[in-house]
């Protein structure tokens, strides 16, 4: 067995990677909104708007895709006006499989934030006031800088698991080489071939090192930036 | 001028503060624990929203309630150090002084960054990071950074609260040196009355959510209401001389009415202003001229009133030309001597008793062009 990855292996690879820094960047301003939405905002429906943004968590991946390919689809309601307007097609494109990805990881992600904003205390903000920053410029200089851990707790947990989204990505984006077949997508794949045991195996040990090193990566970050704001 | 009248509800609790204290100068909010102190203060600030009232603070209104007027804390310019510092964890020092700094840039600006590291002392510790301060070190960082935000009202709650008694003397100075040299008016909480005695020049006296009392020093000091809050071994007339004469080995001379007070006391050169404190407990009453004492100080006065104070013993004003000096006889005592308001009598104080009663007060020094 060799430790050089074949040109298709690298695609997938390199195709995970992407989709799942894509989705990260995507979902990130909107997880703080969320997150803050959740933890500081008093409205009727907060509890409906709080099992909605958990939603991905219990659904069935599958059903989640079908949802995105009801709205974003072609002759769906919001994919029908992008493509009318932009000229923007998600389906089976890289960009939607970007998109499966976010909706999937976006609790998660929320949750890690959420706890961190939950920590912040809300007399350093009071002292911000006093010293003249309005309410924008309050949560730019103190509140963000505070629940940073937990941002970037929650966007390293969100992007090693988005490395491996499998279910949404297929239903949504299909299992196009090159395009949209990620790293469990072309693990599927070879699965299903008679002699991919070889190459699934391969890929197998690839996601869990990419998953591993995510992890890893993400508890170092943390306690860095913890030390930094000296707890 | 800073009026208050304020209404603040809170469950059983009820804070109804009013007064009118004059600026520039320290007013200390004095009382115990659970008085309203904190919420009379967050309510200066604008963090809490009084129920109803009015608040001003050099003829602008801040707080109107029937108005609907109600200044947000970020514009009202009043600069507040907490009792626990809160200085951003996630800033340098330097970080956190410039905070303020920055958004005060169309504030009158009358003290710059290096005045303010060079007045608290700061100057080595810009690099550092919150959690690697003291808390003395901390309570100056978080005054700096008040302070330069350029404020026309300085809050201050309990800046020493959290602070081992012994390093206090490591923020103290600078709060002296606040009052005398700047002239910022500060509103200054507290629960101890000897750092009143030291900073203060207005005391608002607060019992159980309501003004007992309010007014100079001097004044508060006299007032019964006083005894409701401090113990009887503290309570005592606080009295501001001159210094006519100092002899080197600690002790000086003030001018006090038309008498003279030896006290003790460090470092207080000829023409300084010194405020003491003469506990009630510590004063001996004589109806005679006594020979053959140690006691150095013997005020001659007359006996403006005698009123009960804890059981079988009496408090006696003494006017002593001017100034009031309190007194503590046991009733027996009184009985014996005969005191009636009216009588003359001696004040016997020895100087020995003024130590750590008697402060410095440096004058204004011209402002700066």
């Amino acid at each position: 067995m060799t430790l050089i990855l074949s040109s298709a292996e690298l695609d997938a690879l390199r195709l995970s990677l992407e989709v799942a820094t894509r989705s990260v960047a995507f979902s990130l301003p909107l997880a703080v909104l969320a997150a803050w939405i959740l933890t500081r905002a008093r409205f009727p429906g907060r509890a409906l708007f709080d099992a909605f943004v958990h939603l991905p968590l219990v659904l069935p991946p599958v059903a989640v895709g079908y949802v995105l390919l009801l709205l974003f689809g072609t002759r769906g309601p919001i994919g029908g006006w992008l493509r009318a307007r932009f000229g923007i097609q998600l389906p089976f494109t890289t960009a939607g499989a970007a998109l499966a990805t976010a909706v999937m990881t976006f609790p998660l992600m929320v949750r890690a934030i959420r706890l961190s904003l939950e920590n912040v205390d809300r007399g350093l903000e009071a002292a911000a006031r006093t010293l003249g920053a309005g309410a924008l410029d309050r949560f730019l200089t103190v509140t963000l800088p505070l629940m940073l851990p937990g941002i970037l707790a929650g966007a390293v947990t969100a992007f090693a698991a988005g490395l491996g989204e499998f279910g949404a990505v297929i239903t949504f984006a299909a299992n196009i080489p090159g395009v949209t077949r990620t790293l469990p997508l072309a693990l599927y794949t070879a699965m299903q071939s008679p002699e991919g045991e070889q190459l699934a195996l391969r890929l197998a040990i690839l996601s869990f090192l990419l998953g591993l090193g995510g992890l890893l990566g993400a508890e170092l970050l943390v306690r860095r930036v913890r030390r930094r704001l000296g707890r | 001028m800073l009026r208050v009248s304020l209404v603040k509800r809170r469950g059983e609790f009820t804070l109804s503060a009013a007064f009118n204290a004059p600026t520039p100068g320290v007013i200390a909010l004095f009382g115990r624990s659970g008085s309203g102190k904190t919420t009379l203060v967050d309510m200066l600030a604008g963090l809490l929203a009084p129920d109803e009232g009015e608040l001003q603070l050099a003829g602008t209104v801040l707080t109107d309630t029937r108005a609907h007027i109600a200044v947000a804390p970020e514009r009202r310019r009043i600069g507040y150090v907490f009792q626990d510092a809160r200085l951003f964890p996630h800033l340098t020092v330097e970080g956190n002084l410039r905070y303020g700094e920055k958004r005060a840039k169309h504030a009158p600006q009358y003290i710059r960054f290096d005045e303010v590291t060079g007045l608290l002392g700061l100057g080595t510790l810009l690099r550092r990071r919150p959690h690697e301060l003291s808390g003395g070190e901390r309570q100056r960082v978080a005054l700096g950074r008040a302070l330069l935000s350029q404020p026309q009202l300085l809050l201050l709650d309990e800046p020493l609260a959290s602070i081992d008694v012994a390093r206090r003397e490591e923020v103290l100075p600078y709060l002296e040196a606040l009052r005398d040299w700047l002239s910022v008016p500060m509103v200054y909480v507290s629960h101890q009355f000897e750092e009143v005695l030291r900073l203060a020049t207005y005391i608002v006296l607060l019992e159980a959510g309501v003004v007992l009392a309010a007014g100079p020093v001097e004044e508060v000091s006299l007032s019964p209401q006083l005894r409701r809050v401090v113990s009887p071994d503290m309570v005592g007339s606080v009295l501001t001389g001159i210094v006519t004469a100092v002899d080197g080995s600690g002790a000086a001379e003030l001018a006090l009415g038309s008498g003279k007070l030896q006290v003790s006391l460090g470092d207080a050169p000829v023409g300084a202003r010194v405020r003491v404190q003469l506990l009630a407990r510590d004063i001996i009453l004589a109806t005679q001229p006594i020979q053959g004492l140690s006691v150095r100080n013997a005020l001659l006065g007359t006996v403006t009133e005698i009123s009960p104070d804890e059981p079988a013993a009496v408090l006696v004003k003494v006017d002593v030309g001017g100034p009031i000096v309190l007194a503590r006889i046991t009733e027996n005592a009184r009985a014996a001597l005969r005191l009636r308001p009216g009588d003359a009598v001696w004040a016997l104080v020895k100087a020995v008793s003024t130590r750590g009663h008697a402060f410095r007060l440096f004058g204004t020094p011209p402002r700066r062009g």
